[in-house]
């Protein structure tokens, strides 16, 4: 045999794609439900610390600021393992797929909230002044006034970290979730050969290729005018 | 709950291991940022270069290190290369991992920062007689970098937190260390110990950072 031949027999091997393919699949189909998960309620939840942030209660704010600190500081993978690992001695034991949400959903939170947080402050004074005297409450002003100006400027950033955290779904491999790195890892061991690896790695580049190319357009749409 | 998140006899017990590893991860760190950051130099010279047969190769490099998530990558190199008759170990396989993956993030940020010096630069100095390598080292690239400073402290942060990979390679860095002493002595003090330390660690990068950011931003 060539080494070619034995290349490709070795890392794209028919028979073994063939037979793990709906394994990869599943896996396919954990990962797009725990990034989608990841990314609604992580955004939903550092929108609304941005939106208590700006009623400008002290004590509040620095509760708000110390979560924001802690999960920007601490590694994604630290997190899942603390809570998954962790919790259980305190008698509550999240499943691999909730602790990878739960923290990946928490890091989102902290960096979202910090842009939305940006992106509100920038809206200048006047705009805020000139809205409450034309008779608009505060909750209006924000959402019809300084919202809409704010959310523009957070979207190319925002967009950049969503990727970045969302991408992070593989680390639930480690938690035993059955995502696409896992399901591509154990069908490896099961049939001592890379196909299933090699097939999780494309899996990937296809779900989060277009969405970086996306990106990357919604970039140049955004652009911050500096 | 203390018994069980802050024990001190485990503290103790098993600070020898966990400091180990932080002192791994330190050392993890001054080696995989400088590989970063040289990566991302040479990505972005050869960016800078403007020829169009270099530009897509160039972002579709990038862009395709932005979709694949490194830890893929990392037990691609570590898992999978050992069926081509490569065995390179965990540190290596972090080591050529963060290269590729984290170069493609700094290549980004300093062709923006590069992009950022406005062409007269380049003009001016290149009349002066600076060939075109010592007009990029001597006038653009120091007025690139401080261009970009929050977003290159912001990759570098990055960077030192996503050496916690390594611990699924078998590299005793702070986590690894810390799982091995958690399963020593069957009580997860170690972990919140490690996470403590990365939080001791970053927390002024990132408070930094978050002074930067705001300040770029009320200054549009």
């Amino acid at each position: 045999m060539s080494g070619w031949a034995r290349f490709t027999e070795t890392f794209f091997n028919g028979k073994v794609m063939v037979k793990y393919w709906p394994d990869i699949l599943s896996g396919v189909v954990v990962t797009i439900e725990l990034a989608l998960l990841v990314v609604v309620t992580g955004i939903a939840a550092g929108l609304a610390l941005a939106l208590l942030r700006s009623l400008g209660i002290r004590p509040l704010n620095w509760l708000i600021i110390g979560v924001v600190d802690l999960f920007r500081s601490l590694p994604p993978l630290v997190v899942i393992v603390l809570i998954y690992f962790g919790l259980p001695s305190a008698n509550v034991s999240p499943s691999g797929f909730v602790s990878t949400w739960l923290s990946l959903a928490l890091v989102l939170m902290a960096f979202s909230e910090e842009i939305f947080w940006a992106g509100i402050t920038s809206v200048a004074r006047g705009q805020w002044e000139a809205a409450r005297s034309t008779g608009l409450s505060f909750g209006q002003t924000m959402v019809s006034v300084v919202l809409p100006q704010a959310l523009r400027l957070t979207i190319p950033p925002l967009t950049n970290r969503t990727i970045a955290i969302t991408k992070g779904t593989a680390l639930g491999t480690v938690v035993a979730v059955t995502e696409i790195l896992g399901q591509a890892s154990s069908a490896m061991s099961n049939s001592y050969n890379p196909s299933p690896l090699m097939m999780g790695a494309a899996a990937y580049i296809v779900l989060f290729f277009p969405v970086v190319v996306a990106a990357r357009w919604v970039e140049t749409k955004f652009a911050w005018k500096r | 709950m203390i018994q069980n998140f802050f024990n001190p006899e485990i503290i103790a017990a098993s600070w020898p291991i966990v400091r180990a590893g932080l002192l791994n991860t330190v050392l993890l760190s001054l080696l995989v940022v400088p590989l970063g950051l040289f990566g991302g130099l040479l990505l972005a010279l050869l960016a800078s270069v403007k020829h169009p047969a270099m530009r897509w190769p160039l972002m579709a490099w990038v862009d395709f290190f932005r979709a694949f998530p490194p830890l893929v990558l990392l037990i691609l190199l570590f898992a999978g290369l050992p069926f081509a008759g490569l065995e390179l170990g965990g540190f290596v396989c972090v080591a050529i991992a963060f290269f590729l993956n984290t170069g493609a993030y700094y290549g980004e940020i300093l062709r923006a920062g590069i992009d950022s010096v406005p062409a007269g630069q380049i003009e001016a100095a290149r009349s002066t007689g600076l060939s075109r390598l010592q007009a990029m080292t001597y006038v653009v690239l120091p007025q690139a970098v401080r261009n970009v400073l929050p977003d290159l402290l912001s990759n570098t942060l990055e960077v030192v937190k996503l050496t916690a990979l390594g611990s699924v390679v078998a590299v005793p860095e702070l986590l690894y260390q810390a799982r091995q002493a958690q399963s020593l002595t069957y009580n997860p003090t170690p972990i919140v110990v490690a996470a403590a330390i990365y939080f001791l660690m970053l927390w002024p990068a990132v408070r930094l950072l978050s002074r930067l950011e705001n300040r770029a931003l009320a200054g549009r």
